[in-house]
């Protein structure tokens, strides 16, 4: 027989253009330029004081560590189990809940005043303990039962879940909207290294970054994260290893929930309103921000979750003002979803890539 | 001009070459086996040849066509077809739409067509399902009569393997592409589907390309033997050539003891 | 050829093992259970305002009767026997049932009991703004203490066991339920259900006993019209469904079965039957009922043209398009801005019908923008993408920035009714005309579809999508078709909504409507034309005819999806192939059993001739 001794080709990359590819590219473009020339009309106009831009960035890095803690529980639980726990925001929602409710109950005692990081510490951990409560009882009740399920029928049953849990609470405490009570401590600024801020947003940012690095260390050092991350990586082989992968899974939810409790609790001190729907567009936006950073990746989420916040609280002022576009604030959710559209669009592995389960085959 | 060419094809995942500079060609009515340890590359030859998977380098040539960057849809119609190591079915559609779906490429109705129930409409439905029957009676009394309706999902597992056969069938193919056909099933079974292959060839005039692990099918069936070893082909040659060289035996046929047998 | 192969030893006439015991630690739990669920459903608010209503007058109103069908159900999950597997003797239902159905009742008696002592002690109320005096009074049934004076703690004993002891024995009813025989129990339970249909739909029972020259039967059972039933009216309610399903449970097959032993031809005439029959029924009925009924079946009717659209993106692409309620958006404000003289920008004026190929082309104009990113996508991603487009589509509808096209929040008014040739639509009734037809081509255009290439290619995409694709289904077209058609047929209904109801506004196309048609098609049955039709009635018909039900109409939402997914995932009536798929374990058992379960001898069954 004779052999194949046709010359070797040279290297080619496969790509054919095809109206979807132009389609997108044409987007990508289009997205660049209104946003290049909005942001460029904006500054050239002046409209806002360096000192505002200042206000708006600080905003946004503390409503972004806000969101990177909800996020949190977005990425472990589908890099585990890969799929989108819709309910998720609602677990916050309801860590939210508590925060508020106990919040106000403290405040109508004398603790409030005079001892205010006791009390707020009371406050964590009243969110804490709801949110993670919370995330368990779901992931008992609504998700295990359906481990092995084509993937639409968990992603279906979280939404049902996360229904169910909006309009509990909403019976519970009703639909009017709650305050959270003030601070005195926290009213004011502090002057750290020459930038003026406002106190309230510090400790959100300080408060979530701990919360963060303990996360980290968790994954990291602990027996209990290692587990997790085999559990991340490879449930089967895992589980051949010794690793009780159920209750791996339960932690996961519950140190999702935890951290999601955690940004209850300071959501108080960015956002003094919160009612039973509250958890909706906190949910999207940590969602996003999971997605952007890389799903699965934890210090992704974390980066993700800061750019969210920025994107959201300078993107309006920024792009959107360049153009007088009118009540422009109106449109600060329509950022938050734009952010998630272009982010699935165009980049669904994420800034720093996925880090997600091996697929059966 | 051969039927298809492969030249320098080059894949790999991350820091793994799977394929390596390969090069192979197949005749027009030939019957070629690739075999090869587990790894050694062969279901990613098939994956990109089909299109599910795109080439670092290199080249792939159908009847003269040039198949890198086709979407495999676009590859199944210039007449390339192939099952899979596992059994990819359609679960939940039955026996019969498995097949009518595989004429999907070779069928023109659209949408309209199909809300007002045209005469061409009905027509080609009549056409569709006329066509899937007699390609599932080439497989005997196996997979016809009651079984037309049954869900995909519930078939036994040679049966399951045979109508993945006829749904490639069903594309109107030139080529087939076989991976690994008798995987899994008894003797009795895997001599069935040997003269089968057989029969694709003479009764239906497919070229056929097969990956196999069991070397009697390959003695039986194979005009070619085709070798690969860790993305690279070792050799290549008739069953009896292949089956004494001595790279091949060390790479994957074992001792001698086995050979003849 | 059989591809059964016998078994090898042969079937003995063994010993059959005992069966399992009944787990009471599992009762115990479910107990527990009913005790979160009770408490829950007193919590927020359900008890209260279904104590509104009365189901048989005078003594039994709706609110303590659903709280006290909690224990009831959860004592019967509790004392259900365990199912007689291979080889083991059927389970006997004895003393151990009724105690795990008493087990499961009373402890969530207890939690009641419980949230009652804390009522009485603490002021909950500021938190959990329900559990008021009101509340107290109905859940010590009747036995709520006055204010204490300088007492610390008060337990309210006499309230506590008799809530504890009715819980029991509702538990323990439960678990009765399974000492009934089988034909006792499906004529009994549906008997009941009938009484409860009846109390709550004394509105529409009246109207219809009325509307066909009954009246005194209205008298008879019910206290006053709208009113609740007497105890007479309930006992022969009662009565007469128990004993018309005691009679009809004397059959051995069920309706389905003797439809499909049918031959071909008997079958699709008995189907086109039925079909001419309910159509005949259903434009009647708007004529008998009220303009309020009308409105509602309008609105389920709506729904159910939007649920036939989601069905063809969902139930046969298999994409979840959370975002759907931007298709109904872009053909209500299409159709609006065509027909209404009030329209902002641009005001052609045109009549519905001729305006109708245009919200057409908007329509699949939309369904191209919204496809074409999610083409590669999977399929988590794309039902939050989706989501993410629904959401800006209202919020951009909503906006001030656009509001010189679309209104803003006041939308866009004054749009005219439909009118074709001499006939105009103006009134619910009018309404369910159009409403209803379109309701049937869209159905048509859903079982057209299905038996066609188009549809088998969604079906395989579907299934899985790489290997659909090396079948030669371009995956692009396919999908971009199923959103355009999808997209249509909501558009279809966004633009009868707009003009039934005469005007549109942006809070109307939130998500929750997106949810609500999954619901529908996920309850009624995925890709079963009757399930999603009897889906949308059951989920928007009966909330709205229930004035009670429809304040807690989303929670109800949210648990039966769970529930659904949990049990039946297939939908209440399913397309035959669609259970099949989702419950191939069972089916396969069931054909394992029915071949090796057999009292022939291993000769028989291998020779077939069992």
């Amino acid at each position: 027989m004779t052999e194949a001794t046709a010359p070797a080709r040279p290297a080619r990359r496969a790509s054919r253009i095809t109206p979807v590819a132009l389609f997108l590219w044409f987007l990508r473009v289009v997205a660049l330029v209104v946003i290049l020339y909005g942001s460029f009309q904006s500054i050239a106009s002046g409209r806002l004081s360096a000192a505002q831009w200042r206000d708006l960035i600080v905003f946004g890095i503390s409503t972004g560590s806000v969101y990177a803690l909800i996020a949190l529980g977005y990425t472990m639980v589908y890099g585990v189990l890969r799929f989108i726990n819709f309910a998720h925001g609602e677990v916050f929602m309801t860590g939210a809940m508590s925060a508020f409710l106990v919040a106000n109950g403290l405040a109508s005692t004398s603790l409030w005043a005079s001892n205010p990081v006791l009390s707020l510490l009371i406050v964590l951990l009243a969110s804490m303990v709801t949110s993670t409560a919370v995330a368990v009882i779901v992931e008992r009740v609504a998700y295990r039962p359906l481990r092995g399920a084509p993937r639409l029928i968990p992603l279906i049953t979280s939404i049902g879940a996360s229904f169910t849990l909006q309009y509990i609470v909403r019976g519970l405490v009703g639909p009017s909207t709650k305050a959270f009570p003030r601070v005195e401590q926290l009213r004011g600024t502090w002057n750290i290294l020459g930038l003026v801020v406002l106190r309230s947003q510090v400790v959100v940012i300080v408060a979530a970054l701990l919360m963060m690095a303990g996360l980290y260390v968790f994954v990291e050092r602990t027996r209990t994260g290692r587990s997790m991350r085999a559990v991340s990586e490879d449930p089967e082989t895992a589980a051949l290893m010794g690793i009780n992968v159920d209750r791996t899974i339960v932690t996961v939810f519950a140190v999702g929930g935890a951290m999601a409790g955690v940004a209850g609790a300071l959501w108080g001190l960015v956002f003094p309103s919160l009612n039973f729907f509250s958890g909706f567009l906190p949910g999207i936006k940590a969602f996003t921000a999971a997605v952007l950073g890389g799903i699965g990746n934890i210090v992704g989420a974390m980066l993700g979750g800061v750019s969210v916040g920025l994107f959201e609280s300078v993107g309006p002022s920024l792009v959107l003002a360049g153009y007088e576009i009118p009540a422009f604030s109106q449109l600060k959710d329509v950022v938050a979803y734009l952010a998630l559209v272009l982010v699935l669009i165009f980049r669904p592995s994420g800034i720093l890539g996925e880090r997600l389960a091996t697929e059966r085959t | 001009m051969p039927m298809l060419e492969i030249n320098g094809l080059t894949k790999s995942f991350g820091g793994l070459r799977a394929i390596n500079a390969l090069d192979i060609n197949v005749n027009e009515g030939e019957i070629v086996s690739v075999i090869g340890p587990n790894g050694a590359g062969k279901t990613t030859l098939f994956n990109l040849a089909t299109g599910m998977d795109s080439p670092d380098e290199g080249g792939i040539l159908f009847e003269g066509q040039d198949l890198v960057g086709l979407r495999p849809n676009q590859i199944l119609g210039l007449g390339l077809a192939r099952t899979f190591q596992n059994v990819r079915l359609f679960p939940a559609m039955t026996v019969l739409e498995n097949v009518m779906v595989g004429q999907h490429a070779r069928t023109r109705s659209g949408l309209l067509s199909a809300i007002f129930n045209t005469p061409r409409h009905r027509r080609e439905e009549a056409e569709i399902e006329a066509r899937a029957k007699e390609v599932l009676g080439f497989f005997g009394s196996r997979l016809v009569g009651y079984r037309y309706d049954q869900l995909s999902m519930m078939l036994s597992y040679a049966n399951r393997r045979r109508l993945e056969i006829a749904r490639a069938m069903a594309t109107d193919p030139r080529l087939l592409l076989l991976d690994e056909p008798t995987a899994g099933m008894n003797p009795r079974e895997t001599l069935e589907l040997t003269e089968l292959i057989g029969r694709l060839r003479s009764e239906r005039g497919y070229t056929i390309v097969l990956i196999e692990h069991d070397m009697q099918v390959v003695r039986n069936v194979s005009d070619r033997v085709v070798v690969l070893d860790h993305g690279v082909k070792l050799t290549e040659g008739s069953y009896e050539e292949v089956s004494t060289n001595q790279d091949v035996i060390e790479a994957y046929l074992g001792r001698p003891a086995e050979l003849g047998s | 050829m059989a591809d059964v192969v016998a078994p090898v030893a042969a079937v003995e006439e063994k010993e059959l093992l005992p069966p399992p015991e009944l787990d009471l630690r599992r009762a115990v739990r479910l107990g527990l259970s009913n005790a979160a669920a009770m408490v829950l459903v007193a919590a927020t608010g359900i008890v209260g305002t279904f104590q509104g209503r009365l189901i048989i007058d005078p003594f039994l109103p709706l609110g303590l009767l659903f709280l006290y069908m909690l224990s009831w159900a959860f004592g019967w999950l509790a004392s259900k026997p365990p199912t007689t597997l291979e080889g083991f003797a059927p389970a006997v239902t004895g003393p151990r049932n009724l105690a795990a159905g008493a087990l499961a009742g009373g402890i969530g008696g207890a939690g009641i009991a419980l949230l009652l002592v804390l009522m009485t002690n603490f002021n909950l109320r500021g938190i959990f703004i329900e559990l008021s005096p009101q509340l107290a009074d109905t859940l010590s049934l009747g036995r709520a203490v006055a204010e204490q004076g300088e007492v610390w703690f008060v337990v309210n004993i006499p309230a506590v066991l008799l809530i504890v002891a009715v819980a029991t024995a509702a538990g323990l009813v439960g678990a009765g339920v399974h000492f009934l025989a089988v034909s006792w129990r499906r004529a009994i339970m549906p008997g009941l259900m009938w009484v409860l249909i009846f109390a709550l739909f004394t509105d529409i029972v009246g109207q219809f006993f009325g509307g066909i020259g009954l009246e005194f039967v209205t008298d008879l059972l019910f206290t006053s019209p709208g009113g609740p039933l007497t105890v007479v009216g309930a006992a022969i309610v009662f009565v007469a469904f128990t004993a018309l399903y005691w009679y009809r449970g004397g059959r051995e097959t069920t309706l389905r079965q003797r439809f499909d032993v049918l031959p071909a031809e008997k079958r699709t005439r008995w189907t086109i039957g039925l079909a001419v029959a309910i159509m005949v029924i259903l434009w009647f009925m708007p004529r008998v009922m009220g303009p309020f009924v009308s409105q509602v079946l309008d609105n389920a009717g709506i729904f159910l043209l939007m649920a036939l659209g989601l069905n063809i993106v969902l139930g046969y692409a298999g994409l979840l398009d959370l975002g759907y309620v931007a298709f109904f958006a872009v053909g209500a404000y299409s159709a609006a801005i065509l027909t209404s003289p009030l329209s902002p920008a641009f005001s052609p004026e045109l009549t519905l019908l001729a305006a109708l190929p245009f919200v057409m082309v908007a329509a699949a104009i939309a369904g191209i923008i919204v496809a074409t990113p999610v083409i590669r996508m999977r399929g988590d991603y794309l039902a939050i993408v989706t989501l993410g487009f629904g959401e800006i589509a209202r919020i951009l509808l909503n906006s001030a920035w656009l509001s010189p096209y679309f209104g803003g929040a006041q939308g866009i008014t004054n749009i005219p009714d439909l009118q074709l040739g001499p006939l105009t639509f103006r009134t619910p009734q009018d309404y369910f005309i159009p409403i209803f037809l379109f309701a049937v081509i869209a159905a048509y255009i859903t079982l057209a579809l299905q038996k066609s290439r188009w549809g088998r290619a969604w079906m395989a995409m579907r299934e899985d999508e790489s290997v659909a694709e090396a079948m030669g289904i371009n995956i692009v077209t396919a999908k971009l078709s199923a959103f355009v058609v999808g997209a249509i047929l909501a558009s279809f209904g966004g633009a009868l909504f707009g003009s039934q109801i005469g005007s549109v506004f942006p809070h109307s196309f939130d998500i929750v409507v997106s949810i609500t048609v999954l619901v529908i098609i996920i309850v009624g049955g995925m890709g079963s034309v009757p399930g999603v039709t009897v889906g949308a009635l059951a989920l928007i018909a009966l909330p709205n005819l229930l004035r009670e039900f429809s304040e807690y109409q989303f929670l109800f939402y949210g648990v039966l999806l769970i529930a659904m997914m949990l049990v039946r995932p297939e939908g209440f009536i399913p397309s035959k192939r669609r259970a099949q798929e989702l419950h191939t374990e069972e089916l396969a058992q069931d054909d394992w059993l029915e071949i090796y379960g057999q009292a022939g001898s291993s000769e028989q069954v291998a020779e077939g001739t069992v």
